[in-house]
């Protein structure tokens, strides 16, 4: 893997050797000395097109618990007002030595921009581009539910997928690249999706993605969810008439207190409530729902880190001269103190 | 022990000789087991930690050993593994490892007698790359290192407190080890040691 | 070929050899004094009475009447960096254009009769085509008052061909107006279907693609909906209409269905819009992004299907140059647009004469004599026979070439087909008589006369 831009493509071996290596990194988290050597020396550049402080500092922590040196680059520019070309910002990055570039842009496909030309040579990591894709997140969140799924069965959650579980997505799905990323991820972890929105948040050509698609929240809740994840609904959209007013959207799709109280009484007592905030209380999801013990919220947060640091190491720590060999789906399945591993590694000692 | 042609490569010979069968290893590992009780005077705060992959199965081996002449030791509680990816000097040389996990002891290994156990010990760079792991997770009171086999070569001043066998190599040989927790050999298990070389 | 001679003032007589007429049999054709003075078999230059003619071995090429360009932007005045008329109509030439009509939407607009007579001048001081500046509907292009279509109609530019092209004329009062007005004149207005409500911020076809790249989708529906009303206005005021590069299948139906009710409508289609589907910008690479936007196969194959036959008039390329820092950016931040003149031929020839569904006298219908036609050109699309003006030019149609923009001779190099192998090369381009390309290089341009570089376009009614 020499970059990470997208979960579309991303095969069922490379996502369980990312969420498998994040176990390991969540660890790192718990002990007195939280720190990894392993990317010593390693230059990572946060370039940053859109705000976002929270994703930022995310990756920020994750590459300095793993000794790297972290720049911050908050590129000027927007839409609206034209900065620093991308091409001149990364050559700029290129002449200052960054290994990998974390890039936030407000442009669907600026990253695969910056992957596909030769105007840099480091590893590219999307934090999210546009409406099209933000890998990371998608990957904390198979993460979060691979952790809770594993341990409703009983079995260790490193090497396993995800296959039989439920998971329904509700909101903005158009403009969403939060919702593009799990779709993809998740049905290649063999998790079953269902995406709520009303008609107009739907892209033309959702029929022919691997999802179910429904207009009723409550009747996605009545057939059975495991995971139920929220998303961000912008309130001025309203003024685009994509929905008639926010009072209206929360009583439909909203996952509001009578949701709540739905879990209980259909008895999923072990569904989960997710969101990749920040969240619009009371619009797309109500505090009593955000601050149950259901909410995984606080620990998708969490696992940002692990996942990050995940994806860092993957991308830097080989020979980045060469790409990196893809790991075969048989070594990464097995990857527990198990002893009966076939790793192809080169030994030396 | 003889030599014996085997397998591949269309121009290439490779000659492979066994230098310990599994009873070499059995018998090597018991000794090694009372080596540790006898150094340590005791099982009294014994922590094996065998390092990934073939260090693991050893250390798992050497427990139930250890139990076996030590009635009061509970072997699984004593094992765990400890993962030295991160901290190896050669990660941008080489293709992208994943680690592996690092499991401790429930006691943990503060103030603990530990053993670190590893198959072959050749460069000495996963010990000092260990020594580094170890200390990062905590303050044992004393390090030991027991080996299967110890191959010469030294890169760095690392030795083992107990070694199973001595096997003077030139570096263009090969030392595999193989465990029937790791390893098969068309399709059964094996234990053995060999030495390949390039003919 | 045989060595050529350098005329500076046009006097060059050429003799072409044995060159399939329209893809027919192969005949000797006798240029001279601007006009194709005989053609027949084994033509005798001396018998003719000329003396010194350069012969031009034309054995297994294919002799076809010089293409007209129905769109193309040629950015000057205004736009010099990203292509000048010069540059622009070198291109042309190289590509077997004769004529090209240049969009109004320079800088400042083609509103006025000042304007439209300054690209005539530049067009005629290069001297590489015959460029014909189209005059724009609305003043500015703002869409709200119609600009002076009488005196650009009159001036020296002879204006008959008006469009807001880049921008949709989408006040159906004023699309009313307009085509009303232009009767007085002969003129046709060319719109550019695109309603501006249902396309805005848009990027890219929308559909499964644009669904899955998170790009804002521009529907299919947003060009069929201003073509299914101007066909409409343009048959209730008895005007002719003309539509700009189709991309849908839909759109093909409509104008079929026009034109079965007798609508005065003829259209026209890009090359690149034969060939190129959404897929392509998977890549996020901006050399395919373009408006109107790449569609789907099945609207590529409904257009080539049109093409042959008859409901899509012409092909027009749409050339639009930009500079290569509109290009290499971001999809969202990157200029619409693909460069097509020196392209042309080769992916028509690729795509509808390789495939079977058009032979070399189809392609002479709709690359010359149609969008003269169109344009009202009494001296371009003539046939190839002896007193019509010597617009020719010369096809190897086996030849093959790989697209290489940094060496072509527009300055844009946002090609789509980069590093395509494509099939057919222009060996010669006649205009007026006069080798602009010859031997599949540029020769020299065509000098006017002194007072005619100012002078109002000949074939005036």
């Amino acid at each position: 893997m020499k970059h990470l831009l997208s979960t579309e493509d991303l095969s069922l071996a490379n996502a369980v050797r990312i969420l498998d290596t994040a176990e390991e990194m969540a660890a790192v988290g718990e002990r007195e000395v939280k720190k990894l050597p392993a990317l010593r020396g390693r230059t990572v550049v946060n370039l940053f097109f859109e705000d976002s402080t929270r994703t930022r500092i995310s990756f920020e922590a994750a590459a300095k618990r793993l000794s790297a040196d972290v720049i911050n680059f908050a590129a000027k520019g927007s839409s609206v007002s034209k900065g620093e070309s991308l091409k001149d910002t990364a050559q700029t990055l290129a002449a200052m030595g960054a290994d990998a570039v974390v890039i936030r842009h407000w442009a669907s496909g600026a990253p695969h921009r910056l992957a596909a030309t030769d105007w840099i040579d480091a590893a590219v990591i999307n934090a999210g581009d546009g409406t099209h894709e933000h890998p990371t997140q998608a990957l904390l969140d198979a993460f979060t539910m691979r952790r809770h799924w594993s341990k409703l069965a009983g079995t260790p959650s490193a090497g396993a997928d995800l296959k039989g579980m439920r998971v329904a997505i509700a909101g903005d799905v158009l403009h969403s690249r939060v919702a593009r990323s799990n779709v993809w991820l998740l049905r290649t972890l063999g998790a079953e999706v269902t995406l709520v929105a009303p008609p107009t948040l739907l892209p033309i050509g959702v029929e022919k993605w691997p999802c179910a698609v429904s207009f009723d929240l409550d009747e996605t809740l009545a057939q059975g969810v495991d995971a139920m994840m929220m998303l961000r609904v912008q309130g001025e959209r309203m003024n685009a008439s994509f929905f008639p007013t926010t009072r209206e959207y929360s009583r439909r799709w909203g996952f509001d207190d009578n949701r709540l109280r739905a879990l209980d009484t259909l008895g999923l007592k072990d569904t989960i409530i997710m969101h990749p905030g920040p969240m619009n209380r009371g619009l797309e999801i109500s505090a009593a729902a955000a601050d149950s013990p259901r909410s995984t919220v606080l620990a998708q947060v969490r696992n940002g880190v692990s996942i990050r640091m995940a994806a860092l190491y993957l991308l830097l720590s080989g020979d980045t001269r060469e790409p990196a060999t893809t790991v075969t789906a048989s070594a990464a399945a097995s990857h527990a103190a198990n002893p009966n591993l076939t790793y192809s590694h080169q030994e030396s000692h | 022990m003889t030599s014996v042609p085997s397998a591949p490569g269309p121009a290439k010979v490779v000659l492979t000789r066994v230098v310990l069968n599994q009873a070499d290893i059995d018998r090597a590992l018991t000794r090694i087991a009372h080596e540790i009780l006898e150094a340590n005077k005791g099982s009294q705060d014994l922590v094996l930690l065998g390092i990934p992959r073939r260090g693991y199965p050893l250390a798992v081996r050497l427990a139930a050993k250890i139990a076996a002449a030590d009635p009061t030791v509970d072997a699984a509680a004593i094992v765990g593994q400890l993962d030295v990816t991160m901290f190896r000097d050669d990660l941008s040389h080489q293709p992208t490892r994943p680690p592996y996990p690092t499991q401790l002891p429930r006691t943990g290994i503060d103030n603990k007698v530990v053993v670190l156990i590893d198959d072959v010990l050749y460069s000495g760079r996963t010990i000092r790359a260990a020594l580094d792991a170890l200390i990062d997770l905590g303050r044992p009171r004393i390090v030991r290192l027991a080996v299967l086999i110890d191959r010469g070569h030294r890169e760095l001043p690392i030795r083992a407190d107990h070694v199973g066998k001595n096997l003077p190599t030139s570096s263009a040989e090969k030392v595999r080890v193989r465990l029937e927790e790791t390893d098969s050999v068309d399709g059964a298990p094996v234990n053995e040691v060999v030495i390949e070389a390039t003919a | 070929m045989a060595e050529q001679q350098q005329h500076a003032d046009n006097s060059g007589a050429y003799l072409i050899r044995g060159a399939a007429i329209l893809g027919g049999a192969a005949e000797d054709i006798l240029i001279r004094d601007g006009i194709i003075a005989a053609r027949g078999n084994q033509l005798d230059a001396d018998g003719a009475g000329v003396r010194d003619a350069t012969v031009i071995d034309a054995a297994g090429l294919v002799a076809l009447p010089g293409m007209v360009d129905i769109h193309t932007h040629l950015r000057e005045p205004g736009r010099e960096d990203a292509e000048t008329v010069e540059t622009g109509t070198r291109a042309a030439a190289l590509g077997g254009y004769t004529a090209v009509h240049a969009m109004a939407n320079s800088t400042p607009v083609a509103d006025t009769a000042g304007v439209v007579e300054q690209v005539l001048t530049l067009g005629r001081t290069a001297g590489w085509v015959d460029v014909r500046p189209v005059g724009a509907v609305t003043v500015g292009l703002a869409g709200e008052q119609l600009a002076e279509l009488g005196a650009m109609a009159d001036s020296r530019a002879h204006v008959r061909v008006f469009s807001d092209d880049g921008i949709c004329v989408h006040d159906p009062v004023l699309m009313r107006r307009a085509l009303e007005y232009v009767k007085a004149f002969d003129g046709v207005v060319a719109q550019h279907a695109q309603e501006p409500r249902l396309t805005a911020g848009a990027q890219m076809n929308e559909g499964e693609v644009s669904a899955v790249l998170g790009l804002a989708g521009w529907p299919a529906v947003a060009e069929e909906s201003i073509i299914a009303r101007d066909v409409l206005l343009a048959q209730h005021v008895g005007s002719r209409l003309h539509v700009c590069h189709v991309s849908t299948a839909g759109s093909v139906e409509i104008i079929r269905w026009a034109k079965s009710r007798g609508v005065n409508v003829t259209a026209e289609v890009t090359p690149h819009h034969l060939w190129l589907t959404d897929e392509l910008a998977r890549s996020y690479d901006p050399v395919y992004k373009v408006n109107p936007p790449l569609r789907t196969d099945a609207d590529v194959q409904a257009l080539r299907a049109a093409l042959a036959d008859g409901t899509i008039d012409v092909v027009g390329t749409d050339h639009a140059p930009h500079p290569s820092e509109h290009k290499e950016c971001e999809w969202a931040q990157a200029a619409m647009g693909m460069t097509g003149l020196e392209t042309a031929l080769s992916v028509v020839q690729h795509t509808m004469i390789e495939t079977g569904l058009m032979g070399w006298d189809d392609f002479a219908r709709v690359t010359s004599t149609a969008p003269a036609a169109i344009g009202r050109l009494q001296d371009q699309g003539r046939p190839l026979e002896t007193g019509e003006p010597a617009n020719v030019i010369l096809v190897d149609p086996a030849a093959r070439w790989t697209v290489d923009p940094s060496k072509m001779a527009t300055m844009g190099r946002n090609s789509p087909f980069a590093g395509r192998e494509l099939p057919g090369k222009v060996m010669a381009t006649f205009f007026k008589g006069h080798p602009t390309v010859l031997d599949g290089k540029l020769n020299t341009p065509y000098r006017w006369p002194a007072d005619a570089v100012d002078a109002a376009p000949s074939g005036r009614p």
